[in-house]
């Protein structure tokens, strides 16, 4: 009862607060909140943005449970961005350039982009564990290393082809492909929007029942007590590390994999950034971060709608920014009022016992 | 003396507080000019009815008067204004400041910050004995000097009544005297001081009545001269007190640790933390380490525990070389280790009991099984130990931090002595606890000890020590300087040997050749 509440009521506080803030933005700005939220909502509908903001919520889970790895242990993988597309480009052209049996060559190019994108991930990793190195200005260095390496692996002197005026990698042959479901003129799910699913109850298993999981969680909470337990945190930040490029490989897998069939110029960029806000939304834990992928990719996919009722779009921006930082007031605030409330409970109980 | 209206009346005080402890009609009446004593075991609420009285925590219910007016404090700045001042447990100075500027800190309206401020503390530490450089940084400063300066901040900004929580929690006893000779010098200037503390005899060299606190209600004032110690005590508890002491010697010949020429350099520079230690345990033996805090015990602890790489020496557990092993593998291979600071070190405060229970035996059955977990099976040890151990907690999935300090001891202990180790390494096993559960500790540690566990201990206090101890050794700079016999030695001895100025009694003997060789 008081966990549940303790659990949901801050991220609903947090998005009614963050929708408030937004209504009155776009009251600032000459714009009916009315009109624009309902035009949101109505937009879910259309088309298939139904099925674009299904899609696109396994995308940006798969990018929030790689950065919330991270955050178990209190390390900040800003990096996700540069691990997905280098693991994307890289395993494109691999895909692209084999031919394997069905559901083999899938495979494969899956295990390709997960070991390069852990392989991004290493350079950071072992600075830190070495050099000391603080892992959020790696990553972001290793951001702009990655940008510029996908930019030359599809040159088409390199890897890549022209395509009218696109550049893309080889398309992978069938073989290589995951069918989804389709529903007709809605369009179609991505067959790996099961892989993020199965990635999320994996996540679960890993930090609630397993030896490393709970040398994860006890890393974050405190560093110290850890180290006093025997926890080597060098060797933790390394697999956690590894473990988070890994994750952050396969975000581009559904779309590649499912739809594109290969890596081109109009390639998604910030889903690793969405990552970082998503997993703060969802404090971790997989249930929240599959609500907060669902929300982000309902303020995405149906705020395309806000240009219709003449509001411009950014506001959605406003709208993700403050969400994130009144949950992580809100939740803040929840925790300590909680640790209290038990505290006095467990006093009262004990003096009712005595 | 009883004509003259009280510095401090505090009645019908009490505090509804979140946790175990809360006020409940607390009654203390503080003579002008006298030093009052307030006694009670840890967590019995001294620390709240002391903070009630500074303005850092609020009443529910009760009133303060002040020289025979009610007052109503808001903040601690309410309190500094009526004459009240506060000297914490833990010192609040910045290191990189001179004496002077800790002093005048927050308080820059009064003098100034230049010469008339540096006039006034000079004036302040002739008067009062309390004699400080005012210009010499803080960082320089021993503890005692610290102590020093914090008394000199109060009294700057006007304080005429102070409370000093555990003043001596961090002295050696010859420190002890000289501020006891500092109070008293200025009691006959009119100073008035609430003394807390829980160090019975201090209490009874020290105050002129002494005000004893029970499970957050005052038991009963009474005039120190007239009751004994063990009396005092027993209205503390309220019931048999615990002794340290242990009977008949277990020690075997059986090695369990040794420790060969063990060296650690200081982060920093060259500065050896470590220098050459050698030390044995053996099995059914308790090994104590005395010394006064940050002359190495941490450094040792964790070099023996694989958290700092020693920078030469051996340390081997049995027959096994443990020097190039990590904390876990030596954790797995026998040794049991309750850290100095149980909330930084010991617990995950924000994780459930049982999942406490699994730190530092993450790798052992019954919490865990290959790479998995076994949830059942942890949550059945933690009942064990709960009940062993008397764990007073509702359930075993409430946080860590839910509990008062002498409970998450006793798990930590009970954690500790699980899984059969050869070797348990004790810091300050009851520093902080209440009186039930330090005789609880003692308690385990002594069957452990009987059934053939090897102890080392580490603490600050002299009575723990010499009471559980086998043999104890003096710690000081790095090194161990002086063995001394538990059985004849007095704390003031070891106090002395503690501080370097060398044995003052047969029962310490300097550790031969090597002591006063380099440095």
């Amino acid at each position: 009862m008081g966990i549940l509440r303790g659990k949901l009521l801050p991220p609903a506080l947090a998005i009614l607060f963050s929708a408030l803030l937004c209504g009155i933005a776009l009251v600032v700005s000459g714009a009916n909140p009315a009109r624009a939220f309902g035009a949101m909502v109505s937009q879910v509908g259309q088309g298939t943005t139904l099925v674009d903001i299904i899609n696109s919520t396994g995308t940006y889970y798969i990018a929030a449970l790689a950065v919330a790895i991270g955050f178990q242990m209190n390390l900040f993988n800003i990096g996700v961005e540069g691990q997905y597309r280098v693991a994307a480009v890289v395993a494109a052209v691999f895909g692209g350039s084999v031919v394997l049996p069905p559901g083999l060559h899938a495979l494969a190019i899956i295990v390709v982009a997960a070991l390069v994108g852990a392989a991004w991930a290493a350079i950071p990793a072992i600075l830190k564990v070495t050099r000391g190195v603080n892992e959020v200005i790696s990553t972001i260095m290793m951001n702009g290393l990655a940008l510029g390496l996908a930019a030359y692996l599809i040159g088409d002197d390199v890897f890549g082809e022209l395509r009218g005026n696109n550049i893309r990698t080889p398309e992978i042959a069938e073989s290589g492909w995951v069918p989804g479901i389709s529903l007709g003129s809605s369009g179609t799910i991505f067959g790996l929007v099961f892989l993020a699913a199965l990635l999320g109850i994996g996540y679960w298993v890993m930090m609630n029942r397993t030896r490393f999981g709970f040398e994860l969680r006890a890393s974050g909470e405190s560093a110290t007590a850890a180290a006093a337990g025997g926890v080597n945190a060098k060797k933790m930040v390394l697999i956690a590390m590894l473990l988070s490029g890994a994750i952050a490989g396969l975000v581009s897998m559904p779309e590649i994999l499912g739809r594109d069939h290969t890596y081109n110029l109009n390639f998604p960029a910030g889903i690793g950034f969405s990552g970082i806000a998503i997993a703060l939304l969802g404090r971790n834990h997989p249930g929240g971060i599959a609500f907060g992928a669902l929300l982000w990719a309902f303020l995405d996919k149906s705020g395309l709608a806000l240009d219709n009722v003449g509001v411009p779009r950014e506001i959605v921006t406003i709208m993700q920014g403050s969400i994130v930082l009144s949950v992580v007031v809100a939740y803040e605030v929840v925790r300590r009022v909680e640790l209290t409330a038990q505290q006095r409970r467990v006093g009262r109980e004990l003096e009712a016992a005595s | 003396m009883s004509t003259t209206t009280p510095a401090v009346v505090l009645s019908g005080i009490t505090k509804r507080f979140p946790g175990v402890v809360a006020n409940s009609d607390v009654h203390l009446t503080v003579r002008a000019g006298e030093v009052h004593a307030l006694c009670g075991e840890n967590g019995a609420g001294k620390s709240t009815l002391m903070k009630i009285l500074y303005g850092m925590q609020h009443p529910d219910e009760g009133t303060i008067e002040v020289n025979g007016r009610q007052v109503r404090f808001r903040t601690p700045a309410d309190a500094i204004k009526a004459g009240i001042g506060m000297v914490h447990q833990h010192f609040m100075l910045a290191d990189n400041l001179t004496v002077q500027e800790n002093v005048v800190l927050g308080a820059e309206s009064l003098h100034g910050i230049g010469g008339k401020a540096r006039k006034r503390i000079q004036e302040l530490a002739k008067a009062t004995g309390l004699t400080v450089d005012p210009g010499v940084l803080v960082e320089r400063l021993g503890v005692a000097d610290r102590q020093r300066v914090e008394i000199l901040k109060v009294l700057y900004r006007g304080a005429k009544v102070i409370i000093l929580d555990e003043p001596t929690a961090v002295l050696v006893p010859q420190e002890v005297d000289e501020l006891f000779a500092t109070l008293r010098s200025m009691q006959r200037q009119g100073f008035t001081f609430l003394f807390i503390s829980h160090k019975l005899d201090e209490v009874r060299a020290i105050a002129d009545s002494v005000t004893v606190i029970r499970r957050g209600t005052t038991v009963g004032t009474a005039d120190p001269k007239a009751v004994s110690s063990r009396q005092l005590a027993e209205m503390m508890v309220g019931s048999e007190l615990p002794s340290p002491e242990t009977r008949e010697s277990t020690v075997t010949d059986r090695v369990v640790l040794r420790v060969e020429n063990l060296g650690l350099v200081a982060e920093e520079g060259t500065r050896p933390v470590l220098d050459r230690i050698d030390l044995v345990v053996r099995a059914g033996e308790v090994v104590g380490i005395a010394g006064v805090e940050g002359n190495g015990q941490t450094e040792l602890v964790e070099t023996i525990m694989g958290i700092r790489k020693a920078h030469h020496g051996r340390v081997l557990l049995g027959d096994r070389d443990l020097t190039k092993l990590g904390t876990l593998a030596r954790r797995e291979a026998g040794i049991g280790y309750v850290p100095e600071d149980r909330h930084r070190q010991g617990l995950l405060l924000e994780q459930p009991l049982w999942a406490n229970r699994v730190l530092g035996h993450q790798t052992r059955e019954p919490v865990s099984r290959g790479q998995w977990l076994d949830l059942d099976g942890a949550k059945r040890d933690t009942r064990r130990i709960v009940e062993e151990f008397d764990v007073r907690t509702p359930g075993i999935d409430v946080a860590a931090a839910a509990l008062s300090g002498g409970n998450q001891q006793k798990l930590v202990v009970g954690r500790e002595l699980s899984g059969a180790p050869s070797l348990l390494i004790a810091s300050h096993p009851t520093r902080g606890v209440d009186v039930g559960a330090q005789a609880l500790i003692w308690d385990a540690i002594k069957r452990a000890r009987a059934a053939g566990l090897a102890v080392l201990l580490i603490s600050a206090d002299l009575d723990e020590l010499i009471g559980l101890s086998d043999t104890i050794k003096v710690m000081l700079r790095g090194r161990l300087v002086a063995d001394a016999d538990p059985g004849t030695v007095t704390p003031e001895d070891l106090g002395s040997a503690m501080t370097g100025a060398g044995a003052t009694s047969d029962a310490v003997h300097e550790a031969a050749q090597e002591v006063e060789g380099e440095r």
